[in-house]
Formats: structure tokens, sequence, C-alpha cells
């Protein structure tokens, strides 16, 4: 693993994608060590709110030594991310967590699935897996047609829509999609809200197919010093020797097996 | 003599006879063990890395969500989740003896005689001070029970004093009504020094939600929001016991970490702000120094409680 940083980036390009979800490229050369399912601390500039806001990489460019954070306003200091414009100085701290295990996808049908916010992630990881010879079907899960990212996903792999209202795609959630759709699975992918990732977990735990999800909790340092982020484990993890792994640090990607949710 | 190689400044600091290259220490539960900080700090250019608190058996620690944020610092109720002092003997130690930095065990326990247990089990380990947490604001049981009582810190601190080889340093909590008594219980009781404060209580309510942003309900502040109230409470103390106090609370650079020595501490320690700024430690170091230079200031003892009255 590379040596995490704290280092000064600048701000490439910021868009809208749908209500309340932003679209930023930064130039850092954090780019050249990042890889998918890895995330990034960014600073508010603003110092009443000073720790890093932990936001999941969308896709990366090494060659361009830039990195794409795609991020739902949540408080002050994601309202403060979404009013910065290019040449915007941006403090990151990175890069953070595991990523997703590639090399459980080579040559196999892997099914990713990504809710809400938990979308952006999918997106450096289909284009990673495209090395892998990966069979890879991707099934996204929006609130309404708002269907931020689905144009970028199609680039590389086959994308199933769920939309809660129902407004496109199959309506429920995706599981329902994958469910209607007859979607076969060997290895699964994820990221989203802890009620889709628990289904998950117990929909691929039934049928015996491993998955991989990726958790979100509230964390102060992101680099395992705090504490803060732990979530409960089925074994005993060997830095807690409480069944406390953490999210930062031995996650966000976990095997579902693994942790207790 | 300085990284630059001003031979005549002094930085060293003298401790219950522990010296330390500098006075600037970590705090307590900010810093694992060293280990997380190691891919941006040189733990070698520390006066003391303190540890995460360390039981004898493993605490699960409090459920999630364990920390929230707060306009200038932030709350946290982890509950003291730590692997137990035969792991942390095994794994953290060792870890810690490759610098040459001085190693400060944070001990905590639910009774007194957890605490002993510790203390003895640290007894013959490479360890140069300890540190008792009896200002911990969440858990139920234990730490901060007995840091807010003057009789109870006296109990406990005199029974530690009984037991360790090292020598002791108690930390006490903001969440009292006259810091100085329980400076001087402590003091009494025996402890070779002193260091405060801890986190002083909080309580974040999330409107949209109508919930307590932590599970605890309740967690401890800490951060710049915090630094006037420490820094008054290490002046009041410090004036009020003649044993070294440690001065924690908000530091986040050199000129805050200055205002603690002025006020009367003998060294200090970075907490939150590691997480914001994972240099901050060093940075003040250097910083130190060149505060030292431009005042043509030859020994830091010059500035410990060198405030103008």
């Amino acid at each position: 693993m590379s040596k995490k940083r704290k280092v000064w980036a600048s701000v490439l390009s910021q868009r809208m994608l749908a209500p309340e979800i932003y679209d930023m490229w930064l130039a850092s050369d954090l780019a050249a060590v990042a890889k998918a399912g890895q995330f990034i601390g960014v600073y508010p500039m603003d110092q009443a709110h000073l720790l890093p806001r932990p936001i999941s990489i969308c896709e990366i460019d090494a060659e361009r030594s830039a990195l794409r954070i795609v991020y739902r306003i949540a408080g002050a200091g994601t309202a403060e991310f979404a009013s910065w414009q290019p040449g915007q100085k941006a403090a990151l701290l990175g890069v953070l967590g595991n990523g997703f295990p590639l090399q459980e996808a080579r040559h196999k049908k892997v099914v990713l699935m990504g809710g809400g916010i938990g979308i952006p992630p999918m997106l450096e990881l289909a284009r990673e897996l495209a090395e892998y010879a990966a069979d890879v079907t991707i099934i996204v899960g929006y609130q309404n047609d708002q269907l931020f990212l689905k144009e970028d996903l199609e680039k590389y792999g086959r994308v199933l829509v769920a939309t809660e209202d129902g407004s496109a795609g199959t309506r429920g959630n995706v599981l329902t999609a994958m469910k209607a759709e007859e979607v076969e699975a060997e290895v699964i992918m994820a990221c989203g809200p802890m009620p889709m990732l628990r289904a998950i977990k117990a929909f691929a735990g039934e049928r015996g197919i491993p998955a991989y999800i990726s958790l979100e909790e509230r964390m102060a340092c992101g680099v395992g010093a705090c504490l803060g982020c732990v979530c409960k484990t089925t074994r005993k993890d060997a830095h807690s020797h409480v069944n406390n792994a953490r999210i930062c640090t031995e996650g966000p990607v976990f095997e579902a097996g693994e942790v207790d949710i | 003599m300085d990284r630059k190689g001003n031979q005549k400044i002094n930085t060293k600091v003298t401790i219950a006879g522990v010296t330390f290259k500098n006075p600037v220490m970590t705090a307590s539960g900010t810093f694992g063990s060293g280990m997380e900080y190691s891919d941006f700090v040189d733990l070698n250019r520390l006066g003391a890395v303190v540890t995460k608190g360390v039981a004898n058996v493993p605490w699960p620690g409090n459920p999630t969500p364990r920390v929230a944020e707060v306009y200038g610092g932030m709350l946290n109720a982890i509950g003291l989740q730590n692997p137990g002092i035969d792991v942390f003997l095994e794994r953290d130690i060792p870890f810690l003896t490759q610098f040459d930095t001085k190693v400060i065990v944070n001990v905590c326990g639910k009774s007194v005689e957890d605490y002993l247990e510790v203390v003895e089990r640290l007894g013959d380990a490479p360890v140069d001070m300890l540190e008792i947490n009896v200002s911990c604001p969440n858990v139920k049981e234990g730490a901060i029970a007995f840091g807010q009582r003057t009789e109870s810190l006296y109990d406990i601190t005199s029974r530690i004093k009984a037991k360790a080889r090292q020598p002791v340093i108690m930390k006490l909590s903001p969440n009292v009504t006259d810091i100085t008594e329980l400076a001087k219980a402590a003091e009494a009781a025996g402890a070779d020094a002193i260091s405060l404060i801890n986190t002083l209580t909080g309580m974040k309510i999330d409107v949209h939600r109508r919930t307590f942003v932590l599970a605890n309900k309740t967690g401890g502040l800490s951060g710049p929001a915090i630094k006037p109230v420490a820094v008054r409470m290490v002046y009041q103390a410090s004036h009020a016991v003649k044993i070294p106090v440690i001065g924690m609370g908000g530091i986040a650079n050199a000129g805050d970490a200055i205002e603690f020595l002025l006020a009367g501490a003998s060294a200090v320690a970075v907490g939150a702000m590691n997480f914001v700024n994972p240099y901050t430690t060093t940075e003040i170091v250097e910083g130190i120094e060149d505060y030292m230079e431009n005042y043509g200031i030859e020994d830091i003892a010059e500035l410990i409680g060198g405030v103008r009255e």
C-alpha cells in the first residue's frame, strides 16, 4: 500500500448531475496510486468544519493525474464543495481504504450493484474490471428518473436500472431488477445504503455467491487511529481483537459474510 | 540543538526524572500507538507518544455512530475500545520501542483492580511513564467516576503509586467544579505529574431526524473549540500544585502550544488536530524552535509558566 498523505489539489471542473448530486474532477497526484473502491478525505476550507469528508472515488485518470468524485450535499462541508469552481485549491487526505478485490472477478460473471450515492464507485470499478475479462452487469438503483452516471457506466458493461418510484427501469430496488431480468452472478460487488447492503448480504448468502460490499460510517481521522468508524465483524480481526474492524482501514470493502450488519 | 543545528536552543524538558527531547506529545486516543500516523510523522521527532488507553482485557467500545463534528471541534464516544494489555505488550510496545521517543502508556479500567493489573503488567515493560485515565466521559463504569471527586481520585492515585514502577501522570477531567481541588488531591496522593484537559462532555442532536447524533447520546468535546477552557485550567492547576502539568485541549499549531507553556504546562499534547492535519505534531516541534530563535530564547524552561502577570 502506498503511503497516505495530505496534499493540495485543485479543482478542474464542477457540475451538477442531479438535484443535490455534484460531479467534480480534482487534479492530484494521488491518482497515480488510487484504485477502485478506495476513498479520499476532502477538507472544507471553512475552518469551523475541521474534519475531512470521506468521499468515494468515482473515476481515476492516472494520465491526467486527476480524480473524479460524485457526491451528494449532506451538510455544510459538502455544500461548500459544491460551490468550488475550477482553480479552487482543495486539501485532500488519501488514498484511504482497501478497495475492491478485482482478482475475485477474473473470468467471472460479476454483478455490480450501486444504490443512490453508492453508485459512483461502481464506475471506476467497472472500468478497472475491463482488464479482468469479467462479464460485467451493472445494476443501479435510483429514487427517480434522475439517472446520474448511467451513460458513463454503459461504456463498461450492461446496465440495468431500478427506481423506487418506477419512473425508469424496474420499479423497486437493485435486487428486484436482478430477479426480474434473471441476471446470473458468480460474484457481487456493491455499494449503497445499509438496507440495500443487508438485503444483498442475505441474497448472496442464501445462494452461496461471494459478495463484496462497501460500507459507510461517520469518520474522524480516516486512517485507523480514532476507532470512530468501526463495524461488527463475525471473526475477531487482527487489529481490534473485539470484532470491530475499522471501515476506513480494514474496509470500506468487506466480504459480506465477514461483517455483522 | 534544533533541526538547523543551532546549538544554543534547548527544547528538552524533564518531568519526574524523564527527559523529553521536546515538549510535544500526542494526546491519548488520537494517535493509536503511532502506527497509523507513521506514514505522516517521523515518530523520532516527537517528545513522546502517549498511547490509546489500554485495559486489562479487550474492550469493545460503544456502538456507532461514535463521532460527530461540531463547530471548531468534534464529539467522540469511542468508549475506550482497546485490544487489552496482552496484545498491547506483544504488538504495540515493540513497535514503539523502535523509535527514539519516549513512550507513555495510557491506562484505563472499570475498577481500581483493573487499573492495578495493567500497571503491574507494565512494570517490566520498556515504558517511560504511565498516564492514568480517570477522566473519560464515555464509559459507564470506571474512568471519570474516579476522577470527579477528590476522595476517589486520591484513593486510586495512591493505590496506583504503590504498585507502579514508572512515574505516574494522572489525567484530569475538565468536567468538575474546581480543577485545583482535583489537581491538589492527585499531588497529595503522590502523582508525579498531571495532564489536562480530557474532553468536555457534550451532546449533538440531529434536528431533521430528531435523534441524538451519537449512539451514546453524549460524547467528549475536543478540538480548537475547547482551547480557551484548557488554557485557563492549565493555568489554574499549575499554580495550585508543584508537580509538572502536561497541557492539552485543541492545540493546532506552535502558537497554541506556546500558549499552554506560558500558562504553566511543562509539556503539551496534540489531540483532535491529528485528525485534521496529520503533520500537526512535527509542525509544532519546528514552530517552537522558530519561535525560540525569533525571540532569542535559549532554554524552553524560560517559557514554562512565563506569562507576564
